[in-house]
C-alpha cells in the first residue's frame, strides 16, 4: 500500500497530531474479505431464505435464476471458508509457534475476561446514568462479542452449508433427521448473523455518535491519538506505561485512502440496510 | 293490318317468348347472372357466386335449386326463403340445436363452415374446419373479449394458442395434435357442467385419453383415477393440474413452477410443509428447473400412496427416488424428511427443539442488544452534547 507516499499529501489530517496504528495491512484485508463476502451471502441467501417475497423472485430474475443465485452464494461461501481457514492459521501460528503473548488470554486477547462482564455491567450503568464511563482495553467487550459471533457464525452456518451441499457425503455419517435439521440451523444462524450485524454491529461500531457516520479505523489501520486516548483509555496508557508508543506509531491516513474507505464503506453500509429493511419487510409480511 | 304492323307484331310475339319465365335446370342458368362478381342485391349485399370455385367445393355437384328450394323459374322474386340446411344435414342440426350455440346465431353452420358456396370438406386444407384451421374458426367468436366477458367464459384463444397444443398446431402442423374440435366434439358441444359432455370432469381422463392411451392407463391406477372413478369429483383429472387450454410442455420451468400450489389446492398442509424446504426455496426463485416438485416424488400419473410398492416414495424405492437428483443417495440420506414440520412437537421432536432454540437464541441476542444499543447512542449522543464537545462526527 503506498502510504508513505502519498503521506506528505495529507497535510490537513496530519495536523492534527499523532496517529497509531489499530490494525494491520492483513486484518484490514481480511475484514474486507469478511464483509464482502458476507454481503453476497446475505444478499443469495435471504433471496433463497424469503424466496416468496417480491423482491427475492425480482433479485432471482435480474441475476439469473436460482442457478446464479446458488453459484454466488457457494462461492462466496468457499472464499469465506479459505479466509476463515487462514486466520485460524494465523492465530495458531502466532499463539503457539511463535510464542506471541497476548494471544489466548492478557489484555490484548480476543477471549472474553472477568473484566469484560464487569465492563458490559458498568457500561448499562452509564448508560442509565447510575456510574462513571468504563475504560476499555485493546478491544471492547461488544468486540470481542461481534469477533465470537463471527467464529460461532463460521461454524454453525458453514458446517450446516456444507451439509446441505454435500448431502448424500455427510448421509454416511450423519442420521437422516440432521439433514432437516442443518437447514433450520442454517437458515435462522444466518438470520441471527444478517439482523446482528445490519442493525447492531453496524451502529455499535459505525453510527453511534462517537463514530459517526464510520469508524475509519478498519480501513485505514491508524486511528488519531485523541480517539484512541477516548475509545480506549487502557490501551492507550498501558502502551504508554511500556514505552511502546514509538513502535505504535503510524502515519496519518492519506486522503485517497480515506476517501476510497468512505465509498467502499458506504456502499456496505447501504447495501446491509437494505437488506436489513427488505428482510424486515419479508418476515412481518 | 299493314305489312308493317304485322311485322312490329311479329317481332313483339319472337320478343315476348324471348323473355317469358323459363324453368332453370343447370348451374349456367344461375350463373348466366350470378356468374358477375359485382352483381349485389338492392340493399347492396354481393349475390355474386364464383362458379369455378362452388364447382369444387363439397356442394359443386349440386343444383343451385337443391339448396334454393324456393326458386323455381326465372325471374324469381327479390326475397327469397333462408337456405335450411338441415333438409339434408338432419343429424348435425338436432346436434346442433341441442348444444351451447343452439341460439349462438341465425346462421349457425355457416359461422363455422364458412361461406355457403365455398364449403369444402373437413380434410381439404381450405376448409374452415381442417385441422389446421380449427382454432382460427372457433376463436373468430373465443378470441373475443367483448364475448367472453358477455358469456363468462375465459378468452380461451391465445391461451390455447400459446399451449403445446397450439404450438404443435400452428408450428409444426401438426394434424393429429389436439385442436378445439377433439375436445369439445364439434356438432353438439355441451358445456362442461353437463354430464354427457366430453368435458365433463369425470370424462375428461377419458377424452384426453383419446389420444394419451398410456397416461389415462397410468392415471386410472393412481389415487386420484380411482377416486374419480369412485364419483369422488373433488379428485383431479388431467386438466386441473395441466389446465385446459393453456397446457404446457411439463418439463418447462413455466410449467414446474404453476403446479405445485395446484397440488397444494389440497394438500394444504403437505404444501406447507413443502415450502419450509430448500426444494421449495429453491423452486419458486425460478429459472432452476431441477428441483423437486410434488410429482417428481410422487409421480405424477398414478399417484400411489406410500405403503403401494409400486409408488416411487414406498420405502424400498427411495433410494432409486432421490438418487435420480441427488447422486449417491444412501438408506441414511432418504432418512431426510421432504415434509417435516418443526412447528409439530409430537411429530419431529429434535427439529421443533433445534428450532426453538434457534429462535430463542436469535430473539434473545437481538433483543439484549437493541436495548443495549439504543441506551447508548442515546446516552452518547447525551454525553456528547452536554460536553459541548459535540463536532459532527468526532469522538467527544
Amino acid at each position: 500500500m503506498p502510504e508513505l507516499e502519498t503521506a506528505n499529501t495529507t497535510t490537513e489530517s496530519a495536523a492534527k497530531g499523532r496517529y497509531f496504528v489499530r490494525f494491520t495491512r492483513e486484518q484490514r484485508y481480511m475484514h474486507a474479505v469478511l464483509f464482502t463476502t458476507f454481503l453476497g451471502l446475505a444478499a443469495t441467501g435471504l433471496v433463497m431464505r424469503f424466496s416468496e417475497s417480491f423482491w427475492a423472485r425480482k433479485f432471482a430474475a435480474g441475476v439469473g435464476g436460482f442457478g446464479a443465485i446458488l453459484f454466488f452464494h457457494k462461492l462466496c461461501a468457499i472464499v469465506l471458508t479459505i479466509a476463515f481457514l487462514i486466520h485460524v492459521k494465523e492465530v495458531f501460528q502466532r499463539g503457539l509457534f511463535r510464542r506471541e503473548k497476548g494471544i489466548f488470554w492478557g489484555s490484548t486477547s480476543m477471549v472474553a475476561n472477568w473484566k469484560d462482564v464487569k465492563d458490559l455491567f458498568n457500561h448499562m450503568r452509564w448508560f442509565l446514568g447510575l456510574g462513571p464511563k468504563p475504560q476499555f482495553e485493546r478491544y471492547a467487550y461488544w468486540e470481542k462479542f461481534d469477533y465470537w459471533a463471527v467464529f460461532w457464525g463460521m461454524i454453525i452456518i458453514g458446517f450446516s452449508g456444507y451439509a446441505m451441499w454435500f448431502a448424500p457425503f455427510f448421509a454416511h455419517f450423519l442420521p437422516g433427521w440432521a439433514l432437516n435439521a442443518v437447514l433450520i440451523i442454517h437458515s435462522e444462524e444466518g438470520l441471527l448473523a444478517i439482523l446482528f450485524i445490519f442493525a447492531i454491529h453496524f451502529v455499535n461500531t459505525h453510527l453511534r455518535p462517537d463514530s459517526f457516520p464510520m469508524d475509519m479505523v478498519i480501513f485505514t489501520g491508524g486511528e488519531s491519538e485523541d480517539e484512541f486516548k477516548h475509545k480506549r483509555p487502557l490501551e492507550y496508557q498501558r502502551m504508554l506505561s511500556e514505552g511502546k508508543a514509538e513502535s505504535r506509531l503510524g502515519i496519518a491516513p492519506p486522503l485517497w485512502l480515506l476517501n476510497f474507505s468512505k465509498v467502499v464503506g458506504s456502499i456496505a453500509i447501504f447495501i446491509g440496510l437494505t437488506l436489513l429493511v427488505l428482510t424486515l419487510t419479508a418476515y412481518f409480511h | 293490318m299493314s305489312l308493317r304492323d304485322r311485322i312490329i307484331a311479329a317481332g313483339v310475339a319472337v320478343l315476348a317468348i324471348a323473355f317469358a319465365p323459363i324453368a332453370l335446370r343447370a348451374q349456367a342458368d344461375c350463373l348466366a347472372c350470378h356468374g358477375d362478381a359485382t352483381m349485389t342485391d338492392s340493399a347492396g349485399h354481393s349475390i355474386a357466386v364464383d362458379g369455378q370455385k362452388f364447382g369444387s367445393s363439397v356442394h359443386g355437384s349440386l343444383q343451385c335449386t337443391s339448396c334454393h328450394a324456393d326458386i323455381k323459374a326465372y325471374p324469381h322474386p327479390d326475397k327469397i326463403a333462408p337456405v335450411d340446411c338441415k333438409t339434408c344435414h338432419a343429424d348435425q342440426a338436432t346436434s346442433v340445436s341441442g348444444s351451447v350455440h343452439a341460439s349462438a346465431s341465425d346462421q349457425p353452420c355457416t359461422s363455422c363452415h364458412g361461406v355457403a358456396h365455398y364449403i369444402f370438406p373437413k380434410d381439404d386444407p381450405r376448409s374452415n374446419v381442417y385441422p389446421l384451421n380449427v382454432p382460427k374458426t372457433c376463436g373468430t367468436c373465443h378470441g373475443s373479449p367483448d364475448l367472453a366477458k358477455k358469456h363468462g367464459l375465459p378468452n380461451v384463444y391465445p391461451l390455447y394458442m400459446d399451449s403445446i397444443h397450439g404450438f404443435a398446431l400452428s408450428k409444426e402442423g401438426l394434424l393429429v395434435a389436439a385442436n378445439c374440435q377433439s375436445c369439445h366434439g364439434s356438432h353438439g358441444i355441451l358445456s362442461h357442467t353437463s354430464p354427457q359432455s366430453p368435458t365433463y370432469k369425470s370424462n375428461i381422463p377419458k377424452t384426453c385419453g383419446t389420444c394419451h392411451a398410456k397416461i389415462e392407463a397410468d392415471y386410472e391406477q393412481g389415487v386420484h383415477g380411482k377416486a374419480v372413478a369412485g364419483g369422488n369429483l373433488n379428485a383431479p383429472v388431467c386438466s386441473d393440474c395441466h389446465t385446459a387450454h393453456a397446457i404446457l410442455q411439463p418439463t418447462e420451468s413455466a410449467f414446474r413452477m404453476q403446479s405445485t400450489p395446484i397440488c397444494g389446492n389440497c394438500h394444504k398442509d403437505k404444501f406447507s410443509t413443502y415450502r419450509d424446504t430448500f426444494h421449495s426455496q429453491l423452486g419458486s426463485l425460478g429459472g432452476y428447473v431441477e428441483t423437486a416438485r410434488c410429482w417428481d416424488c410422487h409421480g405424477a400419473h398414478d399417484v400411489r400412496p406410500a405403503s403401494d410398492p409400486a409408488s416411487p416414495i414406498n420405502k424400498a424405492n427411495l433410494v432409486t427416488t432421490c438418487g435420480r437428483c441427488h447422486a449417491g443417495a444412501n438408506a441414511s440420506f432418504v432418512k431426510y424428511q421432504p415434509h417435516a414440520n418443526a412447528r409439530d412437537r409430537k411429530l419431529s421432536p429434535a427439529l421443533y427443539y433445534i428450532r426453538l432454540f434457534m429462535n430463542l437464541l436469535l430473539a434473545g441476542v437481538l433483543i439484549f442488544f437493541m436495548i443495549h444499543t439504543i441506551l447508548w447512542v442515546i446516552r452518547s449522543r447525551y454525553s456528547q452534547v452536554k460536553s459541548r464537545a459535540a463536532n459532527g462526527g468526532k469522538n467527544a
